[in-house]
């Protein structure tokens, strides 16, 4: 097991290197043409506020260029968010240097209305929640439409408005790619990493080399 | 409070909307203020049907039919020497994926037919003649047949095959899908590492989280060996647990729908000494069904496509969209000639998510009888004469014998679908039967076969093992798996995908009763379950014992639960160990966390 680590730490250091650097080489080929029609994402700009207090917009912000994830929270939460929030602080720390630098981490508030930017600030003391992770909330009708642009929405109407089986699901995204995908956030963080490091092109082995710190 | 919902369809990027939260006096934090605003949304979501809205998606451009013709022979693969050779290891420093070794190397390389296939994209594939010539996926051989996407593998029980999957796909794909691939050849009998693991994707630049490194190409071992090889002790295996109609498609985790829906998807036609693909074979007991040419694989699948007549995909929708067009091998309302004798057509639905209930039909929609031989790719014991419909979830397979000497020459027939879904999205299940249908291949009677129709449909096809006796059955162990609806998504027993963790660990050799259950909340599942086909033991809807239909009482490998049912499926896990999964099949429900996976110890 330990020379497996090995191997895998040392081929994953030399492979993303390679990786790496064949990415900014470029495979000699012209970047294809992205087709606005063919399901890229629709992302309003509307203006949201972090946890911190700072007024930011929704796509130039926060999504632009960037690999991202997505989920959605309520600081009252006592059903699943406790359980969600901790998988992805524990996939925050296995991105470690990468959180905030490379990929980026976003909640955003099911009730807004609550949770203003002080609440999300105490929610994120309570939580241990490092740099890199920013918690959202705004004006309601803002929330909805970035909500329903991230696909977290019930296609039935009486579910869509209960929060308390509100969607378990990271929204998991390269923009510079437009590939979008997800992962639940109520599985093991191994499995959350590997989807993140899927879509992020530095990243030639999407396991998650570290020992398991569950 | 302005909600911008109800204003423009589209957001323009840039607007903002309303006062900033914090400094809007009359909008206190409160519950009933809370809900109040709330009361706004429960409108949103209906009124947004009306516009454009993230729900309803625009039809795709109407198409004129009938104008794009399949080649009357299907595309074969044919065999190529490897370079570098086939390892038994992963051959990394060559360039190959970093998967486990192939189990039996010993037993099966030496005789082992060398097959390659690249994954690639292909530019200016035309759907329909109405929509403009676009990029798609698929696999294709060294030297493609470019009039065709996939080609089709002929393989043999007995003769192992050594496929070489190249990833040629652009690493600088941009738009819905991934570069990288695993695929899975559904069903056959091999070792895990051969399986299309979901967690073996790979590609020159990344690796999926059970491979140890990444690479340009993958071999896998396909045994061709019935299950119960280590049992009967023969060399080749129990010839009643023989596979006819194959198909190989990308499993790539996260990414499964939209890689699928680029096109990733191909036939694999497994024979042997019974079912030998030669419909003049002297061997006594050959059955002589219809062979190739008149062995005809048609694979459907839903599409849709938007206002510039383009493929669309919507990446973040939580329940997909419903394909509005029907590909059949990759055409819009194409046309098959045939000749005036027996063929065998083999059906297929490739998703990602509408059901299908398929009649031969003359213009006059008056139904037309064939004989259904095959599920899953399995052969019934009997075949079942005048059938008039084929019913598909996703995944599942029927093979059936159309007499056309039945008809003069410049006959033209239809294939119909005459399952209706509720509403033009939704993916969740079928609705009705309702005639006439809409058609999705014309077929037209235009000439007379060169040679004498010699094929057959012998009154018996392929014997099916005995079940265990009721005591027998009684003392095996049970496993029940409740398939279902969470926070947005789909989870087995409550749980979401890992392909770290195994939910089952099962000792090699074992035989097991799977329950496979749902509660009807909303949803239909068809489910599929890796490397041994099943038998249905019983079906219990809302308390009460379901008839198992005709075609259904074989060995299946995709079972649909619907409503509040339990199916009770026989497995046995024989002659390989390793990791498999178990998933829906519907592929948004796949890649929204309907997975599991299972290990043989």
């Amino acid at each position: 097991m330990n020379t497996r680590r090995k191997l895998l730490a040392g081929m994953g250091l030399g492979v993303a290197a390679l990786g790496a650097a064949a990415w900014q080489r470029g495979s000699g080929l012209p970047p294809a043409v992205v087709r606005g029609s063919a399901g890229t994402q629709n992302f309003p700009n509307v203006t949201l506020y972090t946890h911190e207090g700072q007024a930011v917009k929704f796509y130039d912000d926060l999504i632009r260029g960037k690999v991202v994830t997505f989920n959605m929270m309520y600081a009252q939460c006592e059903r699943s968010c406790p359980v969600s929030t901790a998988n992805l602080r524990l996939v925050q720390k296995m991105l470690g240097e990468r959180v905030g630098r490379d990929v980026f981490m976003y909640s955003i508030s099911l009730q807004p209305e609550m949770d203003t930017p002080e609440r999300l600030r105490e929610y994120v003391a309570r939580h241990h929640i490092e740099p890199g992770w920013l918690f959202l909330t705004g004006a309601r009708a803002d929330i909805d439409l970035v909500r329903y642009r991230l696909g977290f929405y019930d296609p039935d109407p009486l579910v869509d408005f209960n929060d308390a089986n509100h969607t378990g699901m990271l929204r998991v995204g390269n923009d510079a790619l437009d590939r979008w995908t997800m992962a639940p956030t109520l599985t093991e963080p191994e499995q959350i990493m590997s989807t993140i490091n899927h879509v992020d092109m530095a990243m030639a082995h999407t396991a998650y080399p570290g020992p398991s710190l569950v | 409070m302005k909600s911008s919902l109800l204003a423009t369809p589209t957001e323009q990027p840039g607007e903002s909307v309303t006062a900033p939260l914090v400094s809007d006096a009359v909008e206190q934090p409160s519950r009933r203020n809370f809900l109040k605003g709330s009361a706004a949304v429960i409108a949103a979501p209906l009124l947004l049907r009306s516009g454009e809205s993230v729900a309803a998606v625009a039809a795709s451009p109407p198409t004129v039919p009938w104008q794009e013709f399949l080649p009357d022979v299907i595309g074969v693969l044919g065999a190529e020497t490897l370079d570098p050779p086939p390892t038994e290891t992963a051959n990394v420093a060559g360039g190959e994926a970093g998967r486990p070794a192939h189990q039996r190397w010993s037993e099966f390389s030496a005789t082992a037919e060398p097959y390659e296939l690249h994954a690639a994209q292909r530019d200016n594939w035309v759907f329909s003649p109405s929509y403009p010539a676009q990029s798609v996926w698929t696999y294709q051989a060294k030297d493609p047949d470019l009039s065709i996407l996939s080609p089709v593998v002929f393989a043999h029980y007995g003769h192992p095959v050594l496929c070489r999957i190249y990833n040629d796909l652009p690493a600088n794909h941009v738009g819905f899908g991934t570069p990288e691939i695993s695929t899975h050849l559904h069903n056959l009998h091999i070792g895990s590492e051969s399986d299309g693991f979901p967690g073996d994707y790979y590609s020159v630049t990344k690796a999926g989280p059970t491979l140890t490194s990444p690479g340009g190409f993958k071999d896998h071992l396909y045994s061709n060996i019935y299950a119960g090889y280590d049992e009967m002790q023969n060399g080749i295996g129990d010839y009643r647990e023989a596979l006819g109609t194959l198909f190989y498609h990308n499993h790539t985790t996260d990414f499964t729908a939209p890689n699928i829906v680029r096109g990733l998807v191909g036939f694999y036609c497994l024979f042997d000494a019974l079912d030998s693909g030669n419909e003049r074979d002297p061997t006594p007991g050959a059955l002589r069904l219809p062979s190739h040419p008149y062995d005809y694989p048609l694979g459907f699948a839903d599409r849709r496509f938007d206002a510039d007549g383009m493929l669309y995909y919507d990446q973040v929708n939580p329940d997909g969209v419903l394909g509005d067009k029907v590909l059949v091998n990759g055409k819009i309302e194409p046309v098959l000639r045939v000749a005036r004798r027996k063929y065998r057509l083999r059906l297929l639905n490739e998703g990602p998510s509408r059901f299908y209930q398929f009649y031969l039909v003359r213009p006059n929609n008056v139904i037309q009888p064939f004989t259904y031989i095959a599920n899953d790719g399995n052969l019934l014991e009997r075949p079942l004469l005048n059938q008039t419909f084929v019913r598909l979830s996703v995944a599942e397979r029927g093979d059936i014998v159309v007499d056309f000497s039945r008809y003069p020459l410049g006959t033209e027939l239809y294939v119909v679908n005459r399952l209706t879904h509720r509403l033009n999205e939704d993916t969740r299940r079928p609705y009705q039967v309702v005639a006439p249908g809409v058609r999705v291949l014309k077929i037209v009677v235009d000439r007379e076969p060169p040679e004498q129709d010699l094929s057959q449909v012998p009154s018996v096809l392929r014997p099916l093992r005995p079940l265990p006796t009721t005591a027998q059955l009684a003392a095996l162990p049970v496993r029940r798996f409740v398939f279902e609806r969470r926070q947005n998504m789909w989870a087995i027993n409550a749980q979401f995908v890992n392909v770290n963790v195994p939910r089952a660990q099962i000792p090699l050799g074992s035989m097991e009763i799977w329950e496979l259950a749902s509660i009807d909340d909303g949803w239909d599942h068809p489910i599929h379950i890796h490397f041994e086909e099943g038998r249905i033991l019983s079906k219990t809807t809302d308390g009460r014992n379901v008839v198992i239909p005709a075609h259904e009482r074989g060995r299946k490998d995709v079972f649909v639960v619907n409503g509040r049912t339990t199916i009770r499926v026989l497995l046995r896990f024989r002659d390989y160990k390793g990791k498999y999964v178990m998933h829906c099949h519907n592929l948004i429900h796949e890649d929204h966390a309907m997975m599991l996976r299972w290990d043989i110890v």
